[in-house]
């Protein structure tokens, strides 16, 4: 297997876009990650595009050809783009399957992409397109939705290690106040422990302020043999680690229903592959479509013990300037949550605080970050390394 | 969801119908046609489950599913039924009796409908025991 490295990205802003359609978003993600890179359309060998439901939330399925086509990259060029799905963690699974593409020796240069357009439609059918991460016949068939299917992870994490729902509210507040630094963010506010606490219960004990927002938006990263990159740019940001892994679908059929066994696996064959330990990782983006989720992953993936995660949070380990600073961006919470740009989009801000243009977010002596990206409750997990050097 | 799709599933809805493996014993709802464990080696055949159990995890909707909205807010869980598997289903109780632990069993109920379509959906949801 050869080396990757990312050498350029892109990422529109996320959030309500009412005067930006679909393929605006892409075409300005995709656009300005090819520029930020310095290669020529005609260098890009192909495409990998995460999108979890054009279907549901534009009509449109055939996304690799739209987007390849509007990208100007199609009648003349006829490069290949393929779509990936994988509910929440589309994206993340289109820049592994682009990493793999190059560290195969297949392609040298690969453009991964990740779109969603969820305000186009109403919250009734934002929610039921977002309830098919979930199985259909045996969860949303009996009524449950996805804030309600975290619910229950964090209803019993609550039980049995005395999580609170201000250690919850903790990581929104955190989450926000990142997200005021973050110039691409849905929301800029800071908010306070008691917002969130009082906020519209959407399913107890998750408040409207715990859960990632409905949102749309576009990102993009530019992947190259390693070889060649310094052609490129000063900065490669090199590919340490991509990891992927299976659980359940179903919520009931966990082992554990606090611990996404999918999210410690892939962490574990993250950490082999990159021959790393938690202790070697600055910086990481985890997947908090809920604030419970959030406070899992920091756990699955090692930072902190089963148990231990929401008081950690509340302690301000994860703040920036924490002891490992946990969703810079703002995260799916503040930053906003277009689910197949949410996987790339978590690719950019690393790359961004490797290369040390982070700007107010700037983790000091940032060398090596992580990305955690999930579909639906945990049926799939995505966890990539990436470092300064190689 | 179609009139067919949910009709194939109608047995197991209406009388918590699942599987089991007779290779290694263990019990499956929902029904598995594939052990996990045994995988070609398993046996598997049907098996109606007693539909009693106990509540492992649960949340109150407000903000409901699509076709569920005449009934938020509403009581969800995952339970443990007595043969082992875990399901998710409603549990008709009030909210402030909802607890980690609760013995419930099944009861023949209707599950939501979709408007547009006039369709009614029946199944298995639950009461305190
Ligand atoms: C939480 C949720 C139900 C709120 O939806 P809603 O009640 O319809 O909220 P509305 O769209 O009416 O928004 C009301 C206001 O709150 C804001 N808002 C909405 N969701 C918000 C959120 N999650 N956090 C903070 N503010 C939010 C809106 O911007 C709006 O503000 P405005 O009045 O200034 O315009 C919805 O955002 C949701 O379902 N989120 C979960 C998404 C999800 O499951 N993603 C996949 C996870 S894997
Ligand atoms: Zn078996």
């Amino acid at each position: 297997m050869r080396d990757v490295a990312i050498i350029g990205i892109g990422c529109t802003n996320f959030g309500e876009l009412w005067d930006r359609s679909f393929r605006d978003l892409f075409v300005e993600a995709g656009l300005s990650a090819i520029e930020d890179s310095g290669i020529q359309g005609e260098e890009i060998d192909s495409m990998y595009v995460g999108n979890m439901s054009g279907g549901r939330f534009v009509e449109q399925e055939h996304i690799g050809s739209l987007i390849v086509d509007y990208a100007g990259l199609a009648s003349n060029l006829h490069i290949p783009a393929t779509r990936v799905e994988a509910a929440c963690a589309s994206g993340g699974l289109a820049l592994r399957q682009a990493i793999l593409s190059v560290a195969s020796g297949y392609d040298n240069v690969v453009v991964a992409a990740g779109a969603e357009k969820m305000t186009d439609v109403g919250m009734d059918t934002a929610t039921d397109a977002l309830a098919a991460a979930a199985d259909r016949e045996w969860e949303g068939i009996m009524g449950a939705t996805f804030p309600g299917l975290y619910a229950m992870i964090a209803r019993l994490h609550m039980h049995t290690y005395g999580t609170t729902s201000e250690q919850l509210a903790a990581a929104s507040v955190k989450n926000h106040h990142n997200g005021t630094m973050n110039p691409i963010a849905q929301f800029k506010n800071e908010i306070s422990i008691d917002m969130v606490l009082n906020s519209n219960m959407v399913a107890n004990p998750l408040h409207m302020f715990d859960c990632s927002p409905i949102s749309d938006g576009a990102s993009a990263v530019v992947v190259v043999a390693a070889d060649i990159a310094r052609k490129y740019t000063d900065i490669p940001v090199y590919v340490k680690a991509s990891a992927q892994a299976s659980g359940s679908i179903s919520l009931h059929d966990r082992a554990d229903i606090t611990t996404l066994d999918a999210s410690v696996v892939a962490g574990q064959r993250a950490y082999k592959m990159a021959g790393m330990t938690p202790d070697d990782i600055d910086m990481v983006e985890v997947h908090d479509c809920f604030t419970i989720a959030e406070i899992c992953a920091i756990e699955d993936l090692g930072f902190f013990r089963k148990g231990d995660g929401g008081r950690a949070t509340e302690a301000g380990e994860t703040a920036i300037g924490g002891r490992i600073p946990v969703n810079t961006s703002g995260g799916l919470k503040a930053c906003g949550h277009p689910v197949g740009a949410t996987g790339i989009k978590q690719a950019v801000e690393i790359t961004q605080q490797l290369r040390g243009t982070a700007g107010k977010r700037q983790v000091d002596g940032a060398e090596v970050g992580m990305t955690h990206n999930v579909g639906g409750s945990g049926g799939t997990a995505v966890v990539h390394i990436f470092s300064r050097n190689r | 969801m179609t009139v067919a799709r949910f009709w194939r599933k109608i047995p197991h809805r209406y009388n918590l119908i699942g599987t089991r493996c007779t290779t290694c014993g263990e019990h499956y709802f929902p029904p598995r046609q594939m052990c996990p464990t045994c995988r070609r080696e398993g046996k598997i055949e049907d098996h109606k489950f007693r539909g009693n159990g106990e509540v492992v995890t649960y949340t109150v909707i407000h903000t409901a599913a699509k076709g569920y909205e005449m009934q938020a807010p509403y009581n969800l869980a995952i339970i443990k039924l007595d043969e082992g598997p875990s399901l998710t289903g409603q549990v008709i109780c009030r909210q402030d009796e909802m607890e980690i632990g609760m013995r419930v069993r099944s009861v023949f109920r209707k599950l939501g409908e979709e408007s547009n379509k006039g369709m009614i959906y029946y199944g298995t949801k639950f009461i305190p025991e």
